[in-house]
């Protein structure tokens, strides 16, 4: 078989799409979860956390706007037709990002004694969020179903997504902070990691019984056996996650940066078993990546531009994530 | 309810919000820029002070500019899918090159721009502000070529109704986006320098004579006595761009409602659209021949020859006027602020206390051109390609009505806020005076902490 333009085009922004909502998941995962940690945490951890996330939470968002970006632009066709079902959802999804974005920097400007009016605001946004983009990959998983059993299965996923959330924002803050923070962290992440496990075992559970499309392309022999290291890999991480959590923080605060990495690992690999799922469909049932796809020529010309500049993007964006290597210290802007 | 006009009414909410921050963020990067040149060169800590005051501003602007901004991409598929679904090919390249090549650079780079002061060299430092700088512009230039395209389309083919490129530097640099780009970065400049210029008079109305009030205050009104006659050249020259490529909008913007040669300017009036005639008319004759054809018997395009297919009427003329009005009056307060500074060395308190609220100039004057120019497009969404009634979602109505209401209530709740955190920053800022304690700037950046130090 040649190779042409056409037909790898789409599957190549399929994948660079797929990258984006990961890399944003993971990285937004952080800093929405330390939002939602928020509401044990005490005034004056508060401020290490935020000190902890405030040079990156932008650059982390911009992540969606890429990911929408790319479905819009190279997938327009689904662009539309996602949207418009999912109005509402993203519609909430929106306020909690525009009331978490907005509230860390009131909270710092805003004279001392209205700072804990936009603390509560912060969680508020970081939950409603979280709880958003659950519910929507829930109904996004369902093939757009807005039905009864939908909006159950929608709600658990939520529930899911923003305990995992908690669990990524808990790993950042062990790596950020030290002494009885990251203690507390520690308790935080385990308590995060039980109701990720139950709410992952409900949904796997669920799955089968909500969409028999999912569960067929699942377990058919061989694709069983290909597809086998996805779950057990992501299990062993997650028990090997767990013993950990029970030597934290170590000596030396060695391998501070471990559990968040062993996470970033499991939603890499749960992720990539959702692409599984999903592949050929961009909306599930409906439309492949190829009847959704931009002209050839206009996906050519952002294809260029983008094997030029990602590199660039993640070269400066790492660079910024080491100049504030390290433990968290208050942040000034001077 | 309609979901058409609802869904138009949404639109318009969300992006007079978003506009009004990267309107402040575009120039005030620049002006930032400014201050740190400044002090790099003189070692005059007032200049630093000034910048720290900024940058807080910046801060809080930018946070508003990325969270409006999320919205809007998701505006164009939860609203408007037809857009993207005609006209995708053209516009989502010009969408994709603005986050590529703009939003990474400059959130990557923000944060050492505000919090990295002490973690990386000074010219670093400077470097990151430069960086931000650009990116904000640059923003700026892709999405101004993606809106003129939308105005005056070239360089493309329709096949099977749907728009396909031809030429990309056809697209980009359609005939109407220099003129656009330029008039709206000049509009962010003015806007940044009203800002300044008036929450430091409102600093000084306080009694704050410090160094960094005074450098502030100068920054702002010199650079908008320099910007606004410019920018009334530079709008003169895009509404001649406009009545060559869109005339029908001259047309509604002056109220002219049959072509013909020594048309009046009309200074006020009521335009009554189903009579097509002006109430309460004040002209003057053949004023507006002469500044559009520059002769008083030029020919002015009428509402007679777009039956149907011109904008409506009364938002046109009237904000066309506002912004003006709005012109002129930086004009004058600019200008004689100028005077007193560089003559009398002082501000008389009445000019002072004008300078204050004069401090939203901007963006009143921003909104009322966009809303001309915008309001000005329509039947179409994009001239001659797509009617905007042909892109609207199949969303309930009900559901736009609610998520409007909302956003509405939010967004004013939020421009509250935001405006108390200027004042009260410029407060803090008069009350702190040249007596706040300066950070420490150093030529050479801190050791960088090693991990699990």
């Amino acid at each position: 078989m040649s190779f042409d333009w056409p037909t790898a085009l789409p599957l190549i922004f399929a994948g660079l799409m797929g990258l984006a909502i990961l890399i944003y998941v993971i990285l937004d995962g952080f800093d929405l979860g330390i939002g939602i940690l928020f509401s044990v945490a005490e005034d004056a951890e508060q401020d290490t956390m935020i000190a902890a996330i405030g040079p990156f939470w932008d650059a982390n968002e911009t992540w969606l706007v890429l990911a929408v970006g790319l479905l819009l632009v190279a997938f327009p066709m689904a662009h539309g037709v996602i949207l418009t079902a999912l109005y509402l959802p993203v519609f909430v999804l929106l306020v909690g990002l525009i009331l978490r974005g907005v509230a860390f920097d009131f909270r710092a400007k805003v004279p001392a004694g209205k700072k804990h009016r936009w603390n509560r605001i912060f969680f508020l946004g970081s939950i409603i969020a979280s709880l958003a983009q659950g519910y929507m990959l829930g109904v996004y998983v369902l093939g757009l179903d807005v039905g009864l059993g939908g909006i159950a299965f929608g709600a658990l996923v939520a529930l899911c997504l923003s305990a995992a959330y908690a669990a990524m924002g808990a790993a950042w803050v062990i790596y950020k902070t030290e002494g009885e923070l990251q203690k507390k962290a520690v308790a935080w992440l385990r308590t995060a990691l039980v109701v990720t496990a139950l709410g992952m075992a409900a949904v796997s559970l669920a799955t089968p019984f909500a969409s028999p499309r999912i569960f067929a392309k699942w377990f058919v022999w061989p694709e069983m056996l290909y597809l086998s290291p996805l779950p057990i890999l992501s299990a062993l991480l997650f028990l090997w996650l767990w013993r950990q959590t029970f030597h934290l923080p170590k000596p030396d605060d060695r391998h501070a940066l471990r559990p968040f990495l062993t996470l970033a690992a499991i939603f890499a690999l749960g992720f990539a078993g959702l692409a599984w799922s999903f592949y050929p469909f961009v909306v599930p049932d409906k439309l492949t990546i190829w009847q959704a796809a931009s002209a050839t020529e206009s996906l050519a010309i952002i294809l260029a531009g983008t094997v030029v500049v990602l590199p660039v993007i993640i070269f400066y964006s790492f660079y910024a994530y080491r100049v504030f290597g390290g433990k968290a210290t208050d942040l000034t802007y001077d | 309810m309609d979901p058409l006009i609802l869904s138009r009414m949404q639109f318009g909410a969300n992006i007079s919000f978003h506009i009004l921050f990267p309107t402040i963020t575009i120039a005030l990067g620049w002006v930032l820029l400014f201050f740190k040149l400044r002090y790099n060169a003189t070692n005059d800590s007032a200049w630093m002070r000034a910048y720290f005051t900024w940058v807080k501003v910046f801060a809080l602007s930018f946070a508003m500019g990325v969270v409006s901004g999320v919205t809007m991409s998701f505006q164009f598929g939860t609203n408007w899918p037809g857009y993207m679904e005609h006209v995708g090919n053209i516009a989502g390249p010009l969408l994709a090159y603005e986050i590529l090549t703009a939003f990474f650079l400059e959130a990557a780079f923000l944060g050492i721009m505000l919090f990295g002061f002490r973690r990386v060299s000074n010219r670093v430092h400077t470097l990151a502000t430069v960086l931000v700088a650009g990116g904000t512009t640059l923003s700026a230039f892709w999405i101004i070529a993606l809106n003129s395209w939308m105005q005056t389309p070239a360089g493309f083919e329709m096949i099977d109704g749907k728009a396909h490129p031809v030429d990309w530097w056809a697209i980009v640099f359609n005939p109407s986006m220099p003129y656009r780009l330029v008039h709206m970065l000049i509009a962010s400049g003015l806007t940044v320098s009203f800002l300044i210029a008036g929450l430091s008079a409102l600093r000084y109305l306080t009694g704050d004579r410090s160094e960094s009030m005074w450098k502030a205050l100068r920054t702002g009104v010199f650079t908008a006595a320099i910007l606004i006659p410019i920018q009334i050249l530079a709008g003169d020259q895009h509404g001649l761009n406009t009545l060559e490529h869109q005339p029908q909008k001259i047309a509604a913007m002056e109220a002219n409602w049959n072509t013909g040669p020594h048309v009046p300017l009309v200074l006020f009036a009521w335009p009554d659209e189903a009579a097509k005639e002006n109430k309460f008319e004040i002209t003057i004759p053949d004023g507006a021949s002469l500044v559009l054809r520059h002769s008083t018997s030029g020919i002015v395009p009428g509402l007679n020859d777009y039956p149907g297919l011109h904008p409506p009427v009364l938002p046109l003329f009237w904000g066309f006027r506002i912004m003006v009005g709005t012109g002129i009056l930086m004009l004058i307060v600019s200008w004689s602020a100028t005077f007193f500074l560089k003559r009398r060395h002082s501000l008389p308190k009445p000019l002072a206390m004008l300078m204050v609220p004069m401090s939203l100039s901007g963006w009143l004057a921003t909104l009322a051109g966009w809303y001309t120019t915008e309001i000005g497009r329509q039947p179409w969404l994009v001239t001659g390609v797509l009617k905007t009634a042909d892109a609207v979602g199949p969303v309930a109505g009900s559901h736009v009505a609610l998520t409007l209401a909302i956003y509405l209530i939010l967004y004013v709740l939020l421009l509250i806020a935001y405006l108390g955190v200027l004042v009260h920053l410029a407060l803090k800022a008069a009350k702190d005076g040249d007596t706040s304690p300066l950070p420490g700037v150093m030529k050479t950046a801190m050791s960088q902490p090693a991990a699990g130090e």
